[in-house]
């Protein structure tokens, strides 16, 4: 059985035949590795914190609790800016100091058009498709403050490997999300147990802010999220997606001017 | 020199300043008050800071951090010169914040502070309004008190970065419907640009247009619908904006 999907080899996103043990691509019939993937999307990733019903539960009890005194009212969004995408089979850096990493598999709705102020019933009018996202993040206990040392690191946000339109997507709102860490599966989650469907999510971020063509809304991130080492291999699957692959290495950093550090 | 970028005739011209008027890429020369400004920049990541101030940090109860508080916003937060800003119905305290905005010219990685400015390709004016009703205790602040459409305006100019002495030491103010609010120096910030530069750059990359807004001053008042507001920064010229609310979205 193959499918049909939308991926990124320069500059466009081009037609792919996904089939079993190949890609299809302009008539050829190639594997993955043959492949150079880059982000099926270009737009501005928007990540959501407690947006599944494990990690409010488990976090119930310090909302009403200092820093957070409340418990959250409104969606909480977060960037991952340009300089963490990164792509399908490609090396994940982990800073030198950092021991281990969290990997915080997730769905990615892919915006079809700008969408402001959208009603929870038209919300789907706005979609194009979807993708598979892996929000690395170094791990933090406290939520209070934007997590950006974190979360921005360069290459912590692998997307892809490609964007499967939402007419091949029967119900977004019900897709089982695995995490396998070296072919061992190591976490399970799934959409449905989402505090804010994908619908309602739309509605609650396009109140307050313009989501446009290419952007990416993160579903939200798992409760206890697995980590992850230097060499460790990480793949994501998604039903009806895909599936999102990359190997975690010992960051070499090029510094300005040459040296390296 | 002063870039613009702007709309008329049918389409977007980027622009310098001449003699108080625009001259458009074209050669055409125009009055500032025939364009519609745009953000001068198409930007990148779009960094903000909190609490830069030791004077703003106190007035609105907080000490000054010991690491910078730094937040991310969206493209969608960002409006020209001359444009409007929605303030919801209902809300109860919303205000302005004049900020002087790095706008980076290079790649940077791991840039020590006395090679900063070499990674600057110039300055521009940010006006980053606040919607305090919607402060969260989650990843504060959080995007919906920062992150709305229209709360950002930027300009009216991109100001290369040899035009400007030393940013360090420029006086930034607001006026609301005429009359004085707030003043300042860039030299009064509690992480100065090239520790800003050096801090992001050590753990993770800055790219050309990406834009760093480095806080405000003390004297950040609630504004309402109707009110102009003007914020300047000395050598960088005025960004003017005005208040309006929901009916103007048809919300």
């Amino acid at each position: 059985m193959t499918f049909q999907a939308k991926a990124r080899f320069s500059s466009m996103l081009e037609d792919i035949q996904v089939g079993p043990s190949y890609i299809e691509w302009k008539g050829k019939k190639l594997t993955e590795d043959a492949l150079t993937w880059q982000p099926p999307v270009t737009g501005t990733v928007y990540g959501t914190l407690l947006n599944f019903t494990e990690q409010v539960e488990a976090l119930q009890s310090q909302f009403n609790k200092d820093p957070y005194k409340k418990p959250p009212i409104r969606p909480i969004m977060y960037i991952k800016p340009k300089n963490t995408f990164n792509a399908h089979l490609k090396e994940v850096a982990i800073p030198e100091e950092i021991n281990e990493v969290e990997i915080n598999a997730t769905l990615g709705i892919i915006i079809g058009k700008t969408a402001t102020n959208v009603k929870e019933e038209e919300a789907y009018h706005f979609v194009e498709g979807y993708t598979i996202v892996n929000d690395v993040s170094i791990p933090h206990d406290s939520y209070y403050r934007p997590a950006i040392k974190q979360k921005a690191r360069d290459g912590f946000c692998p997307i892809g490997p490609w964007l499967v339109g939402k007419e091949h997507v029967v119900d977004p709102d019900n897709l089982l999300i695995r995490t396998f860490k070296n072919d061992e599966l190591i976490q399970v989650n799934h959409t449905k147990e989402l505090v804010r469907s994908i619908p309602r999510l739309i509605q609650d971020v396009t109140e307050f802010m313009t989501l446009y063509k290419g952007d990416v809304l993160l579903v939200g991130v798992p409760y206890n999220p697995p980590k992850a080492i230097v060499g460790d291999t990480i793949r994501i699957e998604i039903d009806q997606i895909g599936s999102l692959e990359n190997q975690f290495v010992m960051e070499n950093v090029q510094v300005a001017k040459g040296e390296h550090r | 020199m002063k870039h613009a970028r702007v709309s008329c005739y049918g389409q977007i011209f980027e622009a310098i300043e001449t003699e108080g008027k625009l001259k458009l890429s074209d050669g055409r020369i125009v009055e500032q008050k025939d364009v519609v400004f745009l953000a001068p920049i198409e930007a990148g990541t779009i960094f903000a800071l909190g609490l830069n101030y030791a004077d703003h940090a106190n007035e609105i109860s907080f000490k000054a951090p010991e690491e910078p508080l730094v937040f991310l916003k969206g493209p969608n937060s960002l409006i020209g010169h001359n444009g409007l800003t929605r303030r919801p119905k209902g809300v109860e305290t919303m205000h302005y914040e004049c900020e002087l905005a790095v706008v980076i010219g290079k790649k940077a990685r791991h840039v020590k502070r006395e090679d900063a400015y070499e990674y600057i390709s110039g300055y521009t004016i940010a006006n980053d309004y606040a919607i305090r009703d919607y402060l969260e205790n989650y990843y504060r602040p959080n995007l919906a008190v920062k992150n709305r459409d229209t709360l950002t305006p930027i300009g009216p100019w991109f100001v290369d970065k040899e035009d400007i002495n030393d940013p360090m030491n420029l006086r930034l103010y607001t006026y609301v419907n005429g009359e004085i609010k707030q003043e300042g120096s860039t030299k009064d910030m509690v992480f100065d640009i090239p520790f800003l530069i050096e801090y992001l750059s050590s753990f993770m990359t800055l790219n050309e247009h990406d834009i760093i807004l480095t806080g405000t001053p003390k004297g950040t008042v609630n504004v309402v619908e109707g009110d102009e507001v003007i914020v300047g920064i000395e050598g960088l010229g005025e960004l003017k904006n005005t208040i309006v609310g929901d009916e103007a979205f048809a919300r």
